[in-house]
């Protein structure tokens, strides 16, 4: 039987799944109009209930343990079980974020050990690892743009070029950050139209956000003439590391002429994604920029390890030092890949994608005809004449246990596609895959009803996201009595 | 060619792949990249480690860090955390699921959120939260901003009794999007209702109850004068006492934050933690993150979604007035297990025994005459006072007897915390190895 | 005689004052209207400006002035029912304008 149970349905009142025990009753000695007028409405379930219950709930979701999980830009990739258990590691557990730097010293040198490796993963200069995600990340990075500029009595500096391929949280974070946006436009290829650039470029450009490669999973061909324009107007290069898992081994951010870069460690580095979070969105800059990082920074001194303000910091960007435990996984999955492994990340990544390209281009429009990097993307199917939209496609997919790729983004592609197997996919697993859209394309002339009202095997069908969100329900206490 | 345990692909299926991708070589799949760029892209990051050399490398770093007695709060307190949780928080379904996109196969994620929104609503009274937040500080910033955004105002007051980290927090965003923060005095720890009074032309006001001193903090009266300033009223709270406190709702707030930490959370040196936010109905639609709703599918079985998407920064783009996309996805699913475990009766009891022993400790303190009262007794599980001795020097000494002492404050203050990990026994024992140690 | 802009809103003047509202075209593409985000009365706006914003599950669209003037009064039954605008977008309004400028709608299109 399928469980279909919220928390709130299975409390029973004076059922417990705690042990503490006092008999004691000194709260009642704090003045009344201090507390509560009624007991908090919490469900009282037992131990063995509430477990039941979240695993059940488990049971309802898929993840890359479970599957394939191609999701376009989020680089799903296998999320190695030893790292869970060097981040959870007690002393690290137990590491009181104020305790003196003495007693933490072990929590120190892992921070200022992995800005060392990011270092040379990326060729930056140094790394703070305090945004919380990428998009954090990304409004730390503007705003040590704007310090940049402030620092220099540079006032004019108000604006940022975004390409119009970019993904959202670029032209969100500019705008949260205070800064106007210009849209570059792209060639046919993807790429970024260099004669439109340079009609964009004055005294008022702060900076560039880019991703390389970009959205459509196509290597930025003219970065270095890019990065010479943008240097030669005054401004700055900021990177986008989303997709970063096709340049490991390939080449360095940095020696593309980027000043400001962040990571997306739940992407490139195996951090699990967790459904949502929490990730880590650490930011490398070039030496020039290293006073502006937020506060405090991990160095060494001797042979000891210390916090330190940058003396022209932004400021501090969350409350204590960023997602430790994140970034420990990170450090743990860099020492187990090595020089040798994490350089062949790239060319195994693209390999993959590549192949899966070659392989529907004839079912599937590709939607650049040239090699791809570690994604690729389709504009829906070759076919149009069948009606049988993207959206249709991915519900059908999932009736064939593949989570789908990434739908209608970039949206320069109306009915894109954007499949990123990464490197931890076999070959086996492609060709599954490749025989499932197959199939799918041939079910779109044959049977489109079919994938019309798709899914039809999983445990809830389509739902109506209209009424969700004109009357939404949002607290199990929304729920009105049917 | 050396295969690796997380690459799946021989050279054999290279082979068969390079043949039909058409090139020769993996290489030629990235004749693009300019030649200066590949030259440099060699790493020096050592030869792998298996996971027996990984889990000695990390035994060597991580004992490095001293496991303490802890009498430390300001932000992070050392609750115990139930045994279940990470065991079910780590299962592969949840753990290495993305953002639930497909709701169809994601209503185990979805489904939690929803049930974390819906507790956080109960413990806070307000109407409606979203999925979570970085953390409470962030989130308490991202207060600010949607309080200043309805209201058209650019200048937020907050209380000094607001922990000086979510100050700092909120002064950065602040200052990128030229609000001016100013600082409302108080008067032994309680926040100055006369000065808000008295102030103008400000959006929101922020306080935090318990407040940085752990002080429980009466807000009676805030909400009229605050509202009748065209203002909106923004608390953050320690959620887990808002099992014994007065609500923000109570109090008529706007928007209510704070940090799940104090949830079950482990200390791991700052993060991940989680932050959250819920507001009155009337910001239901200018609130950032991502929300989880429910509804019906085709067939009329309930199910649940992401929802008031548009306002999300991938479809408002330039238009966002934030730009959170991840939030802290799993640490609400850990929070939501610890309440689901504790209930209501568990909360209380956490507060009930964090009181009992913070009372006794103040006390036992009180009676070694090194030490002299600053503020009431209105406080849950962490108080301040001031020493007659050279706190720094006696926290080391301390540190090296295994204990985490008293956060040290200017003037000589120091801050004690004291959770459910510690009984009278102990801290018998602390107040004796202390008075040793000031001798 | 209904004016219409460029970006999809259009304009009717009687007694005096400006209806505004979302063209046919723009309420079909934007699919099923969850929401409206209405100004306030009083508000003032340029012509070109933008006064509010609809929203569909998939996209938020900006709604921009076809002519200056202060908002006189608003369509509150889109607050609890914004299924209006598909439903009858020529029909229901979305604001109400006084102090206009007749002339300003000169560069509009007539139909």
């Amino acid at each position: 039987m399928r469980y279909d149970k919220i928390i709130f349905e299975i409390s029973n009142e004076g059922q417990i799944g705690h042990d503490l025990y006092t008999k004691t009753n000194n709260l009642s000695k704090l003045p009344k109009n201090l507390k509560r007028s009624t007991r908090v409405n919490l469900p009282e379930v037992s131990e063995p209930m509430v477990v039941r219950h979240y695993t059940n709930l488990s049971n309802k979701n898929f993840g890359v343990d479970t599957g394939f999980y191609p999701l376009g830009s989020c680089t799903m990739k296998y999320n190695p079980k030893i790292n869970e258990e060097m981040a959870s590691l007690v002393h690290f557990a137990a590491s009181h974020p104020l305790a003196p730097e003495s007693a933490n010293q072990g929590s120190l040198e892992l921070m200022y050990e992995t800005d060392l490796l990011l270092r040379d993963i990326t060729g930056m200069d140094y790394f703070s690892l305090a945004p919380f995600a990428g998009a954090h990340g990304e409004l730390l990075g503007l705003w040590i743009i704007k310090e940049y500029h402030r620092f220099r009595k540079d006032y004019k500096r108000n604006k940022i070029i975004i390409p119009d391929s970019a993904h959202g949280t670029n032209p969100a974070s500019a705008a949260v950050a205070g800064f106007e946006i210009l849209e570059v436009k792209s060639n046919a290829d993807g790429t970024v139209n260099v004669d439109d650039l340079k009609t964009l470029l004055s005294d008022e450009v702060a900076g560039i956000m880019l991703t390389n490669p970009n959205t459509l999973g196509i290597f930025e061909k003219d970065i270095l003439t890019i990065s010479k324009l943008i240097h030669d107007c005054g401004g700055l290069l900021y990177y986008d590391g989303a997709n970063l898992n096709a340049l490991l081994g390939q080449g360095k951010p940095a020696h593309m002429g980027f000043d400001i870069v962040h990571l997306n460690v739940h992407k490139t580095l195996s951090a699990p994604h967790g459904g949502g979070g929490p990730g880590a969105g650490p930011v490398g800059v070039v030496k020039e920029l290293f006073d502006f990082l937020p506060s405090p920074i991990v160095r060494k001194k001797g042979n000891k390890y210390q916090f330190y303000n940058p003396k022209k910091s932004v400021g501090k960007i969350g409350r204590f030092y960023g997602n430790f435990q994140v970034i420990a996984k990170t450090n743990a999955y860099i020492k187990t890949l090595g020089n040798e492994n994490l350089s062949k990340v790239g060319g195994l990544a693209v390999l993959n994608a590549n192949y899966i390209r070659k392989s529907l281009e004839n079912e599937y429009k590709v939607a650049i005809n040239d090699i791809c990097m570690h994604e690729v993307v389709f504009d829906g199917l070759v076919d149009k004449s069948t009606g049988i939209k993207t959206l249709d496609v991915a519900k059908r997919l999932l009736d064939y246990g593949v989570h789908p790729p990434t739908v209608y983004f970039p949206l320069i592609v109306p009915e894109a596609l954007m499949v990123e197997p990464t490197e931890t996919e076999s070959k086996e697993t492609l060709d599954h895959f490749i025989n499932v859209m197959k199939q799918i394309s041939v079910e779109a002339k044959e049977t489109p009803e079919l994938l019309k009202e798709a899914p039809h095997h999983t445990l809830v069908r389509r739902l109506d996201e209209v009424s969700a969100a004109r009357n939404p329900i949002l607290k199990f206490d929304d729920i009105k009595e049917e | 060619m050396k295969t690796f345990k997380y690459f799946p692909n021989t050279e054999k299926d290279i082979n068969e792949m390079l043949e039909v991708v058409g090139v020769k070589s993996v290489d030629d799949l990235f004749k693009v990249v300019p030649k200066s760029i590949k030259k440099t892209s060699g790493f020096n990051l050592g030869a792998p480690l298996s996971e027996h050399e990984l889990r000695e490398n990390f035994n060597s770093i991580s004992s490095k860090n001293k496991i303490l007695e802890i009498y430390r709060g300001a932000g992070s307190y050392d609750h115990i955390t139930p045994s279940i949780i990470p065991y079910l928080v780590k299962r592969g379904e949840f753990l290495t699921s993305y953002t639930p996109y497909q709701p169809e196969i994601s209503q185990g994620t979805l489904q939690y959120i929803f049930e974390f929104q819906t507790m956080i609503t109960r413990l806070t009274g307000l109407d409606v939260a979203n999925a979570s937040m970085y953390d409470g500080a962030t989130s308490t910033a991202e207060a600010v901003l949607l309080a200043l955004n309805h209201t058209r105002k650019d200048k937020v007051l907050v209380s000094e009794t607001v922990d000086p980290s979510i100050v700092s927090v909120i002064e950065t965003y602040a200052r990128y999007q030229d609000i001016e923060v100013e600082m409302i005095p108080h008067q032994n720890g309680a926040t100055s209702l006369k000065y808000i009074s008295q102030s103008d032309n400000f959006g929101a006001v922020v306080v935090q109850n318990p407040n940085y001193f752990g002080l429980v903090e009466d807000y009676s009266d805030f909400q009229e004068v605050i509202n009748e300033k065209g203002a909106l009223f923004i608390m953050n709270n320690d959620p887990s006492t808002l099992a014994v406190i007065k609500s923000p709702k109570e109090y008529g707030v706007d928007i209510a934050t704070g940090d799940g930490q104090p949830l079950g959370i482990p200390l791991s040196f700052g993060g991940p933690y989680v932050g959250y936010m819920a507001v009155d109905k009337k910001l239901m639609r200018k609130m950032p993150g991502r929300i989880v709703g429910m509804t019906h599918d085709v067939d009329g079985k309930r199910g649940f979604v992401l929802t008031l998407q548009a306002r999300e920064q991938h479809i408002r783009r330039y238009k966002a007035t934030s730009n959170i996309c991840s939030n802290q996805s799993l640490m609400a699913l850990w929070v939501t297990i610890y309440l689901s475990l504790m209930g209501p009766d568990g909360l209380e009891k956490v507060n009930e025994i964090s009181y009992t022993n913070a009372h006794y400790l103040k006390l036992k303190l009180l009676k070694t005459g090194h030490f002299s009262e600053v503020f009431n007794d209105n406080f849950i599980k962490e108080f301040v006072l001031r020493a007659n001795f050279d706190v720094k020097k006696v926290e080391k000494k301390m540190l090296n007897k295994g204990y985490l002492f008293g956060l040290p404050l200017e003037n000589n203050l120091v801050m004690f915390a004291a959770t459910e990990k510690l009984n009278k026994a102990k801290i018998d024992k602390f107040v004796e190895v202390l008075e040793d140690a000031l001798r | 005689m209904r004016y219409y802009t460029k970006t999809e809103e259009w304009v009717l003047i009687k007694d005096g004052l400006a209806y505004v509202g979302l063209s046919e075209y723009a309420a079909n593409e934007l699919g099923d209207i969850v929401f409206v985000d209405l100004p306030r009365v009083g508000d003032r706006f340029k012509k070109e400006e933008s006064f509010g914003a609809v929203e569909s599950v998939k996209a938020a669209s900006d709604l921009y002035m076809p002519i200056s003037g202060e908002v006189y009064e608003v369509n509150e039954l889109l607050e609890d029912n914004p299924e209006l605008l598909n439903e009858d977008p020529l029909k229901n309004y979305i604001i109400v304008l006084t102090g206009i400028k007749e002339e300003e709608l000169k560069d509009l299109i007539l139909k």
